[in-house]
């Protein structure tokens, strides 16, 4: 009967963590929000969040493309359908890979980034301190965060696209011979805004508002110990990856599924 | 006297651990009250209690005769704009300079210009002898210049109460001097309530008004100082002069020794 208990407390234990992660979403950025004063806030934000990530993204995003391209070419080459080397690299960035690498690469750099902050913040007292200088660390410290990340992650994802597209470009064309004109002409005529791009758009602001979200709750509520920021850097690295990857295929099925 | 805190009855635990039962306190108005205890005794539990950071298990807890459990969250930011709080680290923020620390509260509940802004921030500064160091970052600031920077920005405001947290903890002895010298001015200039939450027995007998002792979750020992270097409890003088052992025992609870090298076997 010990594990039915265990399975109990475990249970209990990571609903009442997500109610108060519910809670502390809904103080930072439902209740009362403060957009003129957060503003400023938020640009320091995205410059630490966003701007910050672009250098990883660039070149993951510049050899991802290569690579594929090379792939792509080998298998295409085959049936004579070298062709179609553009639309396969650019339907494959903006559908799934821009997207979802960019997301796993922000949830190791950005997202561990904050909630080591916010933990150190708390385990140095500024988070208290705030409090009793009656500022709202919610609203002042979460929610600027919060929005920077939503902000910043569709937009790393599209440069992301953008550059693997050019690595492609440079790969099949430059390199293998693929003909300049068809790699862009097949590909503008096969990508189709609303499906590929805005669905991919979407796509990467579930996946911020989930990274951003674990990563400044998990800050919120480490243990404010070494042992404690360290667990929960690591739980935020973890935690986000899976749960973009889970999402990605009940998205991808929901947009892209057998109607 | 006025006092400017009650406690009444307090009782207090955290993580099914008690750590005060049924405990009264006075904090009168305009004075230096010091709460005394060894480590881990739950000082800083009373500073978030007093703030409103922690909520009682039961008890009172006024301030100007208003409960602080039972204010409303915004009740409770409008009260703790007439309160400050010396955390034992500095709490500086580190992400800003000494100058837009000691700005921030400022800019967060006035509508001062800029001009007055810096005109406060650096009397404030002055004050506690760093207007040199404003444009510092708080990592290149010392543990003593870093707790004064702490305090110029917990008296930006001008609060009617300031509660420290182990202000002389892991101080030299110069800087020790240094903030005992500064809590005593702040008080006596700007006719402050203070609070001292330490264990620096030597440091409080000199500014402190009246004193409380903790121990074993409750009040051992209250009165002036006099009082508390003349009380004939055994537990205030194995404080007051650092007994490793007596009423408070070394030892944590633990088994016999013998039983535990011997193994139970024998
Ligand atoms: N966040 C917390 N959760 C659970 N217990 C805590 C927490 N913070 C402090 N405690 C416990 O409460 C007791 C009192 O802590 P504290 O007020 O910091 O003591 P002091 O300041 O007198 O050294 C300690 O035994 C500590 O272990
Ligand atoms: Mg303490």
């Amino acid at each position: 009967m010990n594990w039915l208990a265990g399975i109990g407390a475990v249970t209990i234990g990571k609903l009442s963590s997500f109610g108060r992660a519910t809670l502390m979403l809904f103080g930072a950025i439902i209740a009362k929000p403060q957009f003129i004063k957060n503003v400023p806030l938020t640009i320091k934000q995205i410059y630490a969040v966003g701007v910050q990530s672009l250098l990883i993204i660039v070149v993951s995003g510049l050899f991802i493309g290569m690579v594929m391209a090379l792939q792509g070419y080998t298998i295409l080459v085959g049936y004579g359908a070298e062709g179609s080397l553009g639309p396969m690299v650019a339907l494959s960035l903006l559908r799934e890979l821009g997207p979802v690498v960019t997301a796993l690469l922000f949830a190791g750099r950005a997202g561990s980034a904050l909630t080591a902050e916010i933990g150190l913040m708390k385990a140095t007292e500024q988070l208290s301190s705030l409090e009793m200088m009656a500022v709202d660390p919610l609203r002042r410290i979460i929610a600027p965060r919060f929005w920077a990340g939503m902000i910043s992650m569709p937009m790393l994802a599209l440069i992301f696209s953008a550059v693997g597209i050019l690595g492609g470009h440079v790969v099949g064309v430059d390199w293998l011979g693929v003909d300049s004109g068809s790699y862009w002409s097949i590909m503008q005529s096969t990508v189709d805004w609303d499906k590929d791009v805005v669905n991919g758009i979407i796509k990467s602001a579930v996946f911020a508002f989930v990274i951003v979200w674990i990563a400044t709750y998990k800050g919120y509520d480490s243990i404010p110990t070494s042992e404690g920021i360290s667990k929960a850097t690591t739980e935020t690295v973890v935690y986000s990856s899976l749960a973009v990857l889970g999402l990605d295929f009940v998205l991808t099925a929901l947009m892209f599924g057998i109607e | 006297m006025e006092n400017l805190i009650e406690i009444d009855n307090l009782s207090f635990s955290r993580s099914g651990r008690l750590i005060y039962d049924d405990i009264s306190l006075r904090i009168q108005k305009g004075k230096t009250t010091a709460i005394m205890g060894p480590s881990g005794i739950g000082k800083t539990t009373m500073l978030r209690l007093m703030g409103g950071q922690l909520t009682p298990d039961s008890g009172d807890i006024r301030f100007k005769g208003e409960s602080i459990p039972q204010m409303r969250r915004k009740r409770l930011f409008e009260v703790r704009r007439q309160m400050s709080m010396l955390f034992q680290s500095g709490a500086m923020f580190t992400d800003m300079t000494v100058y837009d620390n000691i700005a921030f509260p400022l800019r967060e509940h006035t509508s001062l210009s800029e001009d007055l802004i810096k005109t406060v921030v650096q009397l404030k500064l002055q004050a506690v002898g760093l207007r040199g160091a404003a444009h510092l970052m708080p990592a290149e600031l010392s543990g003593g210049m870093a707790r004064r920077a702490a305090l110029a920005r917990a008296i930006a405001l001008d609060p009617e109460l300031i509660m420290y947290d182990e202000p002389f903890a892991g101080q030299d002895p110069i800087s020790m001097g240094v903030l005992v010298k500064l809590i005593k001015a702040l008080n006596d200039a700007l006719k402050l309530t203070s609070v001292v939450v330490t264990h620096d027995v030597t440091e409080v007998l000199t500014i402190a008004d009246y004193i409380y002792i903790l121990a074993e979750k409750k009040v051992i020992g209250s009165g002036t100082p006099e009082e508390i270097k003349n009380s004939d409890s055994p537990l205030v003088q194995q404080f007051l002069q650092g007994l490793a052992d007596g009423p408070v025992p070394f030892h944590y609870p633990a088994g016999d020794i013998k039983q535990a090298l011997l193994g139970s076997n024998s």
